[in-house]
């Protein structure tokens, strides 16, 4: 019987170098005269260890990483697809510590299945919940929903129950589901992981959510920095409705629910709601006031459940095992768990699904290994470019929404950059202000022209002119665009800025009090 | 370059297939672009046409997104993260020597029509930055000297 060897076919791995590494095992099976299944499944999430190379083998699947096509006679010489001894061979995969000791329930079936396997995610526990879903009527799944604590995974952390709950009773003529999947936060890739390594659950998710408040129509609004992951979600989109799990009839219920991928196009704050609705409905990405909101005016003017593709992602197992299953594990009102991305300078980077509660300094140190210089952490962001810098006195605090609020920080969407002791903090701090800049829509006057502004102030702070006073400046300014600011980008880039004042004052040449040192 | 063949006809048969969908102007949008390589200005007003839009509200929307060329790129085009997490890892550097390696400044084609360089935003491989993207193929954890390989690997 042919043995079977994984290859993931997810981006990262493939940016360095795994279809190649495929190729040479192809080609060496056939020299050795070896009969071999290649699977190209999605990622472990060990990135560090892409290539990342599994034999099935009797006492589970073993790993080998990372691997090159240069190595790979060597790896047959030493009798890998029985397991053989070999210096990149990191034991069975499932007791590497690092994934060992990971919660995995959104993750479950990512690096292990082939993504666009329709029968491989159903062997895998796949659509159990939708069928759950299909028995019941649409507020008991809101129900589950609402019990399993789960709050929206995009970075604001909305009770995800609450939103179907009002999308379920604003009565129309059509309803939609929306997708949002413009990942745009630096440091998060658990979203594109997810779309690549398991697009049926996101598919799943969004089902569920279309015929529990009857929507009939889904799109998933996917950015256009993420090809491979738009050519996946379009197979399994096509596999699923070829097998009547998406189309006219779902799974014989009589409901129906049509899926479609639409691509953005390089706007970072089309991941804000409003301007993704604007920007699928064909127009500019301009943020919309609200109210109204959008679970009662959003597409089309059409009630809309919009979610993060970690949350969609997240209610297939919750419809599978209950709501009280999922809110089982987390702290406070942080319920389930969260993929954190480990991003940035950090030795073993990857995606670590734990339950809320943990600290900034296990994910750094005992997951991610320190610096991948090798030189101290000085500087972490948490929860993309809005998110706080925070110093190694605020390592400890636990990973929950309320807990990070209360230090003026945010864990977002959950992604993790580090920084060693060479980096300028007030260069980061110029940075997110030229960043909202950019990708400011122009809407509101705080974000359009705040943003300049604060590039201009902190330059002059960079540039030794007039330091207090510009550092009292850009205070001032912050707290304009804190205040003022219509929606998140321009009103939580200064978390950043501020956070970089705060707790690094010293890069901007001025004491803790604000004085010029 | 222009675009001498793009008639009303021809760009009614480029997006016909997509004219129904609610929402169409983005997805007509990328589809002239990656028929063309970039949105020609005789374009904006056959799409307005086509979709009863003024000139003015497809420019508009035109301009609004990064990814849309109003002229045509480079052979091949590089783009270069320059978010944070690649910041970390040398993102700024790497820039620079992508500057120098292609000759060409940020935004801009080289003289020869070889490469257009672009800066990006995140590509989601921040855990094997920096990161860039070459012709739509993703690559990570680039060096200076895996860049210049990874350039040359294009041309051959």
């Amino acid at each position: 019987m042919a043995i079977k060897v994984f290859v993931p076919r997810d981006s990262a791995a493939l940016s360095v170098g795994a279809d190649a590494v495929a190729a040479a095992l192809v080609t060496e099976a056939a020299r050795h005269n070896e009969a071999v299944t290649l699977v190209r499944n999605g990622s472990r999430g060990l990135l560090w260890l892409e290539p990342l190379v599994e034999v099935e083998t009797p006492a589970g699947r073993v790993a080998y990483g990372p691997v090159t096509p240069e190595c790979v006679p060597a790896l047959f010489q030493a009798n890998f697809l029985q397991g053989g001894t070999h210096a990149l061979r990191l034991g069975v995969t499932e007791d590497i510590p690092y994934l060992k000791r990971q919660e995995r329930l959104t993750f479950a079936r990512v690096g292990i299945t082939d993504p666009l396997s329709l029968d491989d995610y159903l062997a895998h526990g796949g659509y159990r919940g939708l069928r759950n879903a299909l028995d019941l009527p649409g507020d008991q799944v809101v129900a589950a929903v609402t019990t399993s604590g789960l709050r929206g995974r995009g970075g604001a952390a909305f009770p995800t129950g609450i939103k179907w709950k009002t999308v379920l009773n604003t009565a129309a003529t059509q309803k939609y589901v929306v997708c949002n999947a413009d990942e745009g936060d630096s440091g998060t890739f658990s979203d594109r992981m997810v779309m690549e390594g398991d697009p049926f659950v996101l598919i799943e998710g969004m089902t569920v959510a279309g015929v529990a408040v009857g929507a009939t129509r889904g799109y998933i609004y996917l950015r256009s920095e993420y090809p491979y992951a738009f050519r996946t979600l379009n197979a399994a989109i096509d596999a699923a409705n070829g097998r009547g799990y998406l189309g006219e009839n779902v799974l014989g219920s009589g409901k129906a629910f049509h899926l479609e991928v639409r691509l953005g196009a390089g706007a970072y704050i089309c991941g804000e709601e409003t301007a993704m609705l604007e920007s699928l409905e064909g127009k500019r990405g301009i943020v919309r006031f609200k109210p109204p909101l959008p679970a009662i005016e959003g597409l089309f003017g059409k009630p809309t459940v919009i979610n993060n593709v970690i949350s969609f992602a997240s209610v297939p197992i919750i419809m599978d095992k209950g709501g009280e299953f999922y809110r089982d594990f987390g702290m406070g009102r942080s319920r389930g768990t969260l993929p954190f991305q480990l991003a940035g300078n950090i030795k073993h980077g990857g995606l670590v699904e734990k339950a809320f509660g943990l600290t900034l300094r296990e994910l750094l140190y005992d997951y991610g290994g320190g610096s991948a210089t090798g030189r101290p952490i000085r500087a972490v962001q948490v929860g993309g470019p809005l998110g706080a810098y925070l110093p190694e006195s605020q390592f400890d605090v636990p990973l929950d929404y309320e807990a990070y609020i209360g230090i003026s920080a945010m864990i977002g969407h959950g992604g993790v950059v580090a920084f060693d002791d060479t980096v300028d903090m007030a260069k980061m701090a110029r940075y997110a202000m030229e960043f909202c800049a950019i990708e400011s829509c122009g809407k509101c006057t705080p974000c359009r022209i705040g943003s300049t502004r604060g590039v201009e102030v902190v330059d002059k702070i960079i540039a030794e002119r007039e330091r207090a006073a510009n550092v009292q400046l850009l205070r001032e300014l912050c707290d304009t665009m804190l205040h003022g600011s219509l929606c998140a980008l321009g009103g939580m880039t200064p978390f950043p800025v501020l956070s970089a004042l705060n707790h690094f004052p010293e890069d901007f040449g001025i004491t803790r009090e604000g004085i010029a040192a | 370059m222009t675009s001498p063949a793009l008639t009303a006809a021809s760009l009614h048969d480029m997006i016909a297939d997509l004219l129904g969908m609610p929402g169409a102007l983005l997805p007509i949008l990328h589809r002239v672009q990656e028929k063309l390589g970039f949105v020609p200005r005789e374009a904006l007003a056959l799409i307005a046409n086509e979709l009863n839009l003024s000139r003015a509200e497809v420019h508009g929307v035109m301009t609004f997104y990064h990814d849309f060329r109003e002229t045509p790129p480079g052979k091949t085009v590089v783009k270069v993260c320059q978010a944070e997490a690649c910041q970390a890892m040398g993102a700024e550097k790497l820039t620079k020597h992508a500057c120098k390696r292609l000759g060409t400044e940020m935004h801009h084609t080289s003289a020869s029509g070889a490469y257009t360089l672009e800066p990006t935003y995140c590509l989601g491989n921040c855990a094997l930055s920096p990161a860039i993207m070459i012709d739509g193929h993703l690559h990570g954890r680039v060096t200076q000297e895996r860049f210049d390989a990874l350039i040359e690997a294009r041309q051959a």
